[in-house]
């Protein structure tokens, strides 16, 4: 194939790589955020300021970045990837010390141009620390335990710092993203189901290391009519906005409890709520169906890719995506604890785009270099 | 195919567990949409109420409470518009700054002051706070001038009760507070709990508080999570409350009062026949939109140290000796029970003897022979002491429970007193002695443990007049336009001659010379009334004092005076309307009640001139009787 040939040589211009990103899935991913402008602009009463406008500059910033990373070569990714790794560990480590406290948590660096957030970027740079660490590492090595311990550290570095500020709700997404990536690389059933088993057990301990707040929302969790007014008031509030909400919902800025006030923190965490209390189980399935397809795009995507960095970084990308998305709807719906987790794309918020865009863009350049292939060992091309 | 077999065999193995990875993420989003579906499908209906429990707000409408009209119409209690500012704290920076500038149209207190501020720092912005109320035209006005330079404060206009005859009608009317916990035992009308909202707490107003308050409207708001109104949704009038139409003549009212006025009295005027209450006055009263408004505590002061007793309807509650007005009881028990004939003659010496114990007459002198007509007459208590030890306290007990007396007589008004009519099984229960002899002489002028309300002597004295008839009084004609049924008044099988004769010494009394109340007989041609005076003793006059010469009334103290009592009836040819009248402390019944009852009366049968000219064509006139009790006076002269 010729274009099979043209990438083995690494000679694809700047004009063909554009042509083969895949337009159909940014076209799903604008889908997705328009969803987000429109709720934005219900959210402010029928008024594109003060979020609707500044989602779209974020999201226009994001589409930038996508591309631009869609073009740099994977076996770059490959080079960058444990510097990016210990760039990200620098800034949680500066959060601990010069960080800026938000909310109880000290969770954001001042870069005076953006407020940004280190364990946001860990997110993208353990996926790709991880996926370096198993595309070198030989498939029969997978599985012993001596080279499981680095892949563990590569977890644990970050997720302990994260823990640290305190954030549960990250530290976890970033354990479960490491450990698909270890369960991806192929590691024995006999370690899943010891760890699975572990884990089970480790709940009461890890219970006691958990911050009374922490605590409450469990308890919250589990009887929101614990406290009607305080904690439980946003799960009891949200869960009354879904279900009045029914098949058809009350319709575009008509959701009562939206648009009194009922419902908290309606444009960020809580927008999924506000976009099925007004379109009702019709407008989150259809939101929900748009999510599955990109989800179904990464897979294959995954599948398609003919080095072990690449199908591991894009599967844990997608694992990423994934538990956004599922812990958001989630926890809106009652099933889960409220723990602060946006929803992807549609949620208004600087930071979460960026990464999230971010992410699309290592996706997209693994697509556009698919055809192309990665030495396993340290000789790079 | 360039791809080592190596890199086939890792991704033969990552897509399986990407597969599994995959599938397990399908498995959780349909966890997702099983949720949802159970949310916003199954559960839907549920939150769809609660949502509209968050979102709706009913705000009660205070109904227009019922007016009380009297017998013509005539407003009793009605409701005026009630002038007030509020503040609304959020509509201004300053709250301190703008009442103070509000202060210089309308005086604020330093109470309210405090108030207001503490209101407007502890509760939501949005929430009106009263600042003055009960404003006059011209200061409400300009408030309303000066609503550009006072941000925040809001001119309103409610409604209000308002009694327009202020304490002339007050115990009867009575008047509405504001709510109180008892108030709301047992009620589960919204409507008091309501800010502001008033209920009747006494007369009319208490007792047909159900009638008169309406039922409440209400409006459905929108408001969002922090309570603010954002729209009205819809809007349901309430229904007002109904009218209520009262048998009092407020003429005949506002004269009786006027008649009393700085005495402290009760005048009780119903129809004999009917029962209905055309006066009742009780004196002095007090102003019942005090209470609406809310009282001062020197006000409230005022009122309940005030030695005539504002606040007690002493018309019900008050509870008085009869003095001679019992003597017609102690008669017609004496006829009834075939003691004595009213030909049985008593010569009065002044006193008789009981014991080691001399019962008085109210004459020095004494009456000389009397019988029984004249004995009414003239008062003697001397002819009574004699009859009634003859009778005895039984059938004096059982003769003045068929008049009325020691039980509440009237149909529909509250706080009624039954008084006291003692009997030998009383006297025993209460001090555990038995019934001494005296006693009954002492009950026979009632005097003693005799005690009576003014409405009750009113219904003894109709029930004489309408030739023996249980006739009870009532006050309420109709309300929401039905009527009240009136109350039936059953036979009390008094043989008409006994009555007769007690009806021809009644008419002696006001129309014959030497009659207690003769120099009260009405100034009117052909039309008469009959009566009867008593005097109710409030000290004990000493063997000391009787020895020295009984003081006169206007040597005492006021309070240790004798209450002035009158009972009476007219017209006499045929008698329409009864009267009692209670001048506490005002000296003897003839010098103080009886003018009183004259010109009450007088006031009564020339209200309407066509029906006393028919009272005037009736062949048997008034002082018919008169030839025959002169006859009798002339015959027993003859004998002494």
């Amino acid at each position: 194939m010729v274009l099979e040939a043209i990438s083995r040589s690494g000679r694809l211009s700047l004009l063909d790589k554009l042509y083969e990103i895949n337009w159909g899935v940014m076209l799903l991913i604008g889908a997705v955020a328009a969803v987000g402008f429109v709720m934005l602009y219900s959210a402010a009463g029928g008024s594109i300021d003060p979020w609707a406008s500044r989602q779209m500059v974020r999201f226009g910033v994001g589409v930038g970045i996508l591309l631009v990373f869609a073009m740099i070569e994977p076996r770059l990714w490959l080079q960058l990837a444990y510097p990016a790794y210990g760039f990200a560990l620098v800034l949680l480590i500066a959060v601990e010390v010069a960080g800026t406290t938000g909310m109880g948590a000290t969770r954001w660096i001042d870069l005076k141009v953006i407020q940004l957030q280190p364990s946001e970027l860990m997110k993208i740079t353990l996926a790709l620390a991880l996926a370096r660490y198993y595309h070198t590492l030989a498939q029969e090595r997978v599985s012993h335990p001596l080279y499981l311990l680095p892949a563990l550290a590569f977890i644990a570095l970050p997720v302990v710092l994260v823990l640290r500020q305190p954030d549960l709700g990250t530290a976890l997404l970033l354990s479960v993203v490491g450990i698909a990536v270890i369960f991806l690389a192929g590691l024995s059933w006999r370690y899943i189901i010891a760890a699975g088993v572990a884990g089970i057990a480790a709940i009461p301990i890890i219970w006691e290391f958990l911050h009374p707040y922490q605590r409450e929302r469990v308890f919250t969790f589990l009887d929101p009519s614990r406290d009607p007014l305080g904690a439980g008031y946003h799960t009891t509030q949200a869960k009354i906005a879904l279900g009045s909400g029914g098949v058809w919902g009350k319709g575009f800025m008509e959701g009562t409890q939206s648009h009194l006030n009922f419902l908290p923190e309606k444009q960020t965490d809580f927008i999924f709520v506000m976009l099925s209390e007004e379109f009702g189980l019709i407008g989150g399935l259809t939101l929900m169906a748009l999510y599955t397809l990109l989800l179904g795009f990464i897979v294959l995507v995954a599948i398609g890719l003919r080095h072990q960095f690449g199908r591991l970084l894009v599967a844990a990308l997608g694992v990423n995506f994934f538990l956004y998305v599922f812990i958001n709807v989630a926890m809106v719906m009652g099933l889960i604890p409220v723990v602060g987790v946006p929803l992807p794309l549609v949620s208004y918020g600087g930071s979460a785009m960026l990464v999230i865009m971010a992410g699309f863009g290592l996706l997209m350049s693994m697509y556009v270099h698919r055809h192309e292939e990665l030495p396993r060992g340290g000789r790079l091309l | 195919m360039a791809l080592d077999d190596r890199d086939q065999h890792k991704q033969n193995a990552f897509s399986r567990r990407a597969a599994i990875l995959g599938g397990g993420q399908l498995a959780l989003f349909a966890v997702l949409a099983g949720r949802m579906y159970y949310l916003q499908v199954i559960e839907s209906q549920q939150y769809e109420i609660l949502a509209e429990e968050n979102r709706v707000n009913v705000r009660l409408l205070p109904p227009l409470r019922g007016e009380i009209v009297d017998r013509f119409g005539e407003k009793l209690a009605s409701n005026r518009q009630n002038f007030r500012v509020v503040l609304i704290p959020e509509q201004t920076d300053d709250v301190a700054a703008t009442l103070d500038r509000l202060g210089e149209i309308v005086p604020i207190t330093q109470r309210t002051r405090n108030r207001v501020l503490k209101d407007a720092r502890q509760k939501r912005g949005f929430v009106p706070q009263t600042v003055a109320e009960n404003l006059d035209w011209q200061t409400f006005a300009e408030v309303n001038i000066h609503t550009p330079n006072l941000p925040g404060l809001q001119p309103e206009v409610g409604d209000t009760r308002h009694y327009p005859y202020g304490e002339d009608l007050a115990h009867v009317v009575g008047y509405v507070a504001a709510v109180s916990d008892k108030d709301l035992d047992g009620e589960d009308d919204p409507l008091l709990q309501l800010p502001g909202f008033r209920v009747g707490r006494s007369g009319v107003e208490r007792l047909l508080e159900h009638d008169l308050r309406g039922r409440a409207g209400n409006s459905r708001v929108e408001v969002n999570a922090y309570g603010r109104v954002i729209r009205e949704l819809a809007k349901v009038p309430g229904t007002p409350g109904e009218e209520a139409v009262l048998t009092l003549d407020m003429d005949i009212q506002r004269y009786a009062t006027e008649r009393v006025r700085g005495e402290s009295a009760s005048v009780v005027v119903m129809d004999v026949t009917t029962g209905e209450l055309v006066a009742i006055v009780s004196a002095p009263g007090f102003d019942p939109n005090l209470f609406n408004v809310g009282l001062t505590q020197s006000q409230w002061d005022a009122l309940t140290k005030d030695a005539l007793n504002p606040l007690v309807n002493k018309t019900l509650a008050g509870q008085y000796p009869p003095g001679s007005t019992y003597k017609m009881i102690i008669a017609l028990a004496a006829l009834e029970a075939g003691t004595v004939s009213p030909e049985h003659l008593v010569t009065c010496r002044g006193k008789v003897s009981l014991g080691s114990h001399a019962f008085h007459c109210w004459k020095r002198g004494g009456h000389g022979p009397m019988d029984m007509v004249r004995a009414i007459q003239q008062s003697c208590n001397v002819y009574f002491y004699d009859i009634g030890r003859r009778v005895g306290i039984d059938k004096i007990e059982e003769m003045s429970r068929r008049f009325g007396l020691g039980t509440q007589v009237a149909v529909d008004m509250a706080g009624e007193k039954p008084g006291l009519v003692p009997s030998r099984g009383w006297k025993r229960a209460t001090t555990g002695v038995s019934w001494q002899q005296g006693e009954t002489l002492n009950a026979a002028i009632g005097q003693g443990y005799v005690l009576t309300t003014p409405i009750q002597l009113a219904t003894m004295a109709a029930r004489m007049a309408n030739g023996g008839k249980a006739v009870r009084p009532w006050l309420v004609r109709s309300v929401g336009g039905r009527a009240r049924p009136v109350p039936q008044a059953e036979s009390l099988n008094i043989a008409p001659e006994h009555l007769a004769v007690i009806q021809q010494g009644m008419d002696a009394v006001v129309n014959v010379p030497r009659g207690t109340a003769y120099r009260s007989r009405l100034p009117l041609e052909g039309v008469a009334m009959a009566g009867k005076t008593g005097t109710a003793l409030v000290r004990r006059i000493t063997l000391e004092e009787r020895a020295r010469g009984v003081l006169k009334n206007d040597q005492l103290p006021w309070k240790f005076r004798d209450h002035g009592l009158f009972v009476g009836y007219g017209p006499v040819s045929d008698p329409r309307y009864a009267i009692c009248v209670i001048v506490d402390h005002g000296g003897g019944g003839s010098s103080a009640a009886a003018p009183v009852a004259k010109d009450v009366m007088t006031r009564v049968l020339t209200r309407d001139p066509m029906r006393l000219a028919a009272y005037q064509q009736r062949p048997a006139g008034g002082g018919g009787n008169s030839g025959d009790v002169s006859a009798s006076a002339a015959a027993l002269s003859g004998q002494g």
